[in-house]
């Protein structure tokens, strides 16, 4: 239906300027691995794999990114453990306020990340609210050092940052559940709770799926949250790549680290594809 | 003068058995809009009721009421004498197949049918042989492993049978399971389902809006009209002895009659014959193969039919009979149905018998 | 569909419980923010006192900050303009084009929706870098309407799944030549979709951080300012400016969502770019 001028006229700006402002930026990432850095700092364009050797070498590179890794399973974990029930209560027993708690489910998700987690450090601070209300009401007489600076208020923060996220692939596969599948199993003798167990869960796994891998690949890659909250316990893989694009000045390695994340991040995406496809019963 | 409620009662006594549905003065309302009134209806075991009723009449409210997904505002439904109404639906020994088959995407064939049996944590070695009981019985053994994805309609429609049957109710609940299938499938599985019920030998309740279904499948049909009951009789009793004008005309084609009655006479324009009823208004279901087109040969000429002479309007080829439009010298339109012959025109006079003018009431008044 | 009250059994009473807890829990700092905005004796501290409006006042004298408000504005509205020139194409070319590298082209394309943003942000900046382009508010225009064609390309599509083919076939009958149908047709139809996705873009670009961190030049947009500050201590001042923030944002996003509604049902875009994907 469509000739072939206005197929290539829809086709080929968006094309190029996505070689030119994504492939080619994430290409040259791959290349800036392989190069290093000179003392007066430039870039040399001469091929090594010793970006690649440093950071097997280091320990530090290989820790940070367990933690990272560590931290982001937390917060996937503690994601679907709230986005899910949320997600099931609003799809099942919300009635007409079901779309009022949607809405605001998603506020938050668009309010501003930096001022979530601002919020979050002046509460969690040992002169914060929560440290002095625990003062106040005679539940603790020092502050708690941990909630601040500390991998725990990481989790904390990236947690109330993620759910969000992980609430709305989950909301809407429970969504795509046709009613007549739960009548049917309650007519064939099931309760609610084995309804849920035997059709309900297994149908929404793509969902689950989805909402897992979003909130574990967000926060693995976050360096914001570590910034403001981590303190030296809390540092992620993230902040060791921007401080080596900054003060620490190594291009070269700080893009080795990078494509290692991209790597990882991509096979997370197509593992977590290939199981929704095995999960997905449309 | 037919009855409307009691041939439901009647055939009960007769049989001395009790119902094994009672439903009394079941009312619903959506909102403002009330769905169903005042229905009264027993359902005997072993036989094959069909609730008819256009959209809107309230037949698919009142089948969820049963299987326990809408609850009733006034009202109770009695199973054996003992209270259905208040069990929810996965403690009621009923189960239903629904309009859309709602079969679990995820599980396959067989597992469709266990699920009621695992549910009820019956021994492996039971459920095994049940399920391939029931999948020999509707024909799908050999699609046993099959995902509902990948099986027609049709087919899916008969793994609902059988996922439902399996689990040996003592009532079939039947939403419009052969709407969504092609005409000539949809003949085949009325017999089939007929024959099932038979076999099967439990009681059958099939909602459906096609009366020619109601009429081919059911021991009995209900006629449900705005959330009331119209009438309950067998298929040829509501056909021959329609109770109201409602009845008359949804099920089937018919021409209604109006006329005026005085002495025993009922006169309809130029018409007159004898009735047995009392003086006034009155209406009159005459179906169309009831009215003869009179052959030259005017011979033998029965003495108490009517006749009436008319033109031929229109003629509709229905395959083995035309269906006529007439209009009379007197003005009167009317619907002939006759065998088939190619370009019938002019002139023809017509008659019936008095008896096949069936007197009906007007439908009462709901809102 | 709710389940009918039969069903409601005690399993299921904590549900509602858990969805406040939750409920809690996402907008608790928001509130605390808010409310010591107005707190006299500056951030943190139990219970707040001395409710002012001088974080206020100090906010609307402070002209770096609106500086950057203003330069963020710029942005925006500028990287809107080319995620919705270059996305809306995009979307297009997905439903109706077949070309060799389509799939390497739709992931792409989704890939700076879901990668961490340093990553995209890293990329670009060493492709100025060996470009020798000098970073400024133009490098920072260019990375978010990269990166956001995403959002317009999903929501585009979307948008085109649910518009009557047919109406777009009657205009080519009618006489009209595919650029008129584009303009006179196929646009219009995606009126909701265009708006839903402007405001998202806008949005997420007035906010984002992760990418600007690296390609940043002289002049500020406001999330790095506002980090700018956060970095030499924290001042009330900031909890003013968060909670303007906060209510553009919510009004933005309410703003979306009724637009939406106008429309059937909502397409969340994190759902569409795990489908899409």
């Amino acid at each position: 239906m469509f000739s072939r001028a206005y197929k290539a006229a829809i086709t080929l700006p968006p094309l190029l300027w996505v070689v030119a402002f994504l492939l080619m930026p994430y290409a040259l990432l791959f290349c800036y691995s392989f190069w290093s850095v000179s003392p007066s700092q430039t870039i040399v364009h001469a091929w090594t794999l010793d970006n690649y050797r440093e950071l097997f070498r280091v320990n530090v590179y290989l820790q940070t990114l367990f933690r990272s890794m560590w931290i982001a399973a937390r917060v996937m974990i503690f994601s679907l453990l709230l986005g899910y029930p949320l997600a099931y209560f609003l799809s099942f027993y919300a009635g007409v306020r079901k779309d009022l708690f949607y809405q605001l489910v998603i506020i938050p998700l668009w309010v501003s990340y930096l001022v979530r987690a601002y919020a979050w450090k002046t509460i969690l601070g040992s002169d914060g609210v929560l440290n002095t209300l625990l003062q106040y009401v005679h539940l603790t007489k020092h502050p708690l050092e941990f909630l601040l600076y500390s991998p725990f208020a990481v989790v904390l923060t990236l947690t109330h940052i993620y759910t969000p996220f992980a609430f709305l692939p989950i909301y809407a596969s429970l969504e795509h559940i046709p009613r007549n599948l739960v009548e049917a199993s309650h007519d064939l003798g099931a309760s609610p709770l084995q309804t849920f167990w035997r059709v309900v869960f297994p149908l929404s796994i793509p969902g689950v799926l989805a909402g897992a891998t979003f909130a574990f690949v967000l926060s693995f890659g976050d360096f914001l949250a570590p910034l403001l909250l981590g303190g030296p316990s809390g540092i992620m893989i993230s902040n060791i790549v921007v401080s080596l694009f900054g003060a620490a000045y190594n291009w070269p390695l700080g893009a080795a680290i990078s494509f290692c994340m991209l790597l990882l991040v991509l096979a997370l995406l197509l593992l977590s594809e290939k199981l929704e496809k095995k999960w997905s019963f449309r | 003068m037919t009855t409307i409620t009691e041939p439901a009662l009647a055939r009960s006594s007769e049989s001395g058995m009790r119902p094994l549905l009672d439903i009394r003065n079941i009312a619903k309302s959506f909102g403002k809009n009330p769905v169903l009134r005042n229905i009264c209806l027993q359902i005997a075991e072993g036989e094959f009721l069909t609730i008819l009723g256009e959209s809107g009449s309230g037949k698919t409210t009142l089948l969820r009421i049963i299987a326990g997904f809408e609850s009733a505002d006034a009202g109770e439904i009695l199973m054996e004498s003992e209270r259905l109404d208040l069990l929810p639906p996965y403690r009621r020994r009923v189960n239903t197949v629904f309009q859309q088959y709602a079969l679990f995407p995820h599980l396959s064939v067989e597992d469709n049918v266990a699920y009621g049996l695992r549910v009820a944590k019956l021994p492996k070695a039971e459920i095994a042989a049940r399920v391939s009981e029931s999948l020999g019985m509707v024909k799908m053994s050999t699609f046993a492993g099959a995902k509902p994805a990948n099986i027609s309609g049709g087919q899916q429609q008969r793994v609902a049978l059988a996922r439902a049957l399996v689990n040996r109710p003592r009532l079939l609940l039947l939403d419009e399971p052969l709407s969504a299938l092609d005409a000539n499938l949809r003949r085949q599985m009325q017999v089939e389902l007929k024959s099932l019920q038979r076999e099967v030998g439990i009681s059958f309740v099939f909602v459906t809006h096609d009366q020619e279904e109601a009429m081919v499948m059911s021991d009995r049909i209900a006629l449900l009209r705005k959330g009331g009951m119209e009438q309950v009789a067998s298929p040829r009793e509501i056909y021959s002895r329609p109770a109201t004008a409602y009845t008359a005309q949804f099920i089937g084609h018919t021409n209604l009659l109006r006329g005026e009655v005085r002495t025993g006479i009922a006169r309809c324009h130029s018409l007159s014959w004898r009735v047995e009823l009392p003086d006034g208004q009155a209406l009159f279901s005459l179906r169309p193969e009831n009215i003869r087109v009179v052959g030259s040969a005017t011979g033998n000429l029965e003495t108490n039919f009517v006749r009436v002479r008319g033109t031929i309007q229109q003629q509709a080829f229905h395959g083995a009979t035309d269906l006529l439009q007439i209009v009379c010298d007197d003005g009167l339109s009317l619907s002939v149905r006759t065998a088939t012959r190619e370009n019938r025109q002019g002139e023809v006079l017509l008659e019936f018998s008095p008896a096949d003018a069936v007197p009906v009431r007007e439908s009462l008044d709901r809102n | 569909m709710e389940l009918p009250m039969s069903a409601e059994h005690s399993n299921s009473r904590w549900l509602p419980w858990h969805a406040i807890g939750v409920f809690g829990f996402l907008y608790l700092p928001i509130v605390t923010l808010i409310v010591y905005s107005f707190n006299g004796a500056g951030v943190g501290g139990f219970p707040p006192r001395n409710l002012t409006l001088d974080w206020y006042r100090m906010l609307f004298a402070d002209d770096a900050i609106w500086e950057s408000v203003l330069n963020s504005l710029v942005v925006a509205f500028a990287a809107m303009a080319i995620s919705l020139a270059f996305g809306i194409p995009a979307a297009l070319a997905l439903d109706r084009a077949n070309f060799p590298g389509k799939t390497l082209f739709r992931r792409l394309v989704l890939l700076p929706l879901i990668l961490p943003g340093i990553i995209t942000g890293l990329s670009l900046l060493m492709l100025f870098r060996e470009a020798d382009v000098k970073l400024s508010l133009l490098t920072i225009v260019l990375g978010h309407g990269t990166a956001l064609i995403s959002v317009a390309t999903t929501e585009v599509f979307a948008g085109l799944q649910k518009m009557d083919r047919a109406q777009e076939e009657a205009s080519l009958d009618l006489g009209a030549n595919y650029w008129q149908t584009f303009w006179r047709i196929t646009i219009p139809n995606l009126r909701l979709s265009i708006i839903g996705a402007a405001l998202l873009i806008f949005t997420l670009s007035m906010d984002e951080i992760a990418v600007s961190f690296f390609l940043i030049g002289r002049d500020n947009t406001l999330p790095l300012e506002i980090w700018g500050r956060l970095r030499r201590g924290i001042t009330p001042e900031i909890n003013a400016i968060s909670s303007i923030i906060f209510v553009f944002s919510l009004i933005a996003i309410v703003g979306w969502y009724r637009l939406r509604m106008g429309s059937e049902a909502v397409p969340e875009i994190v759902t569409e770019v795990v489908k899409a994907a």
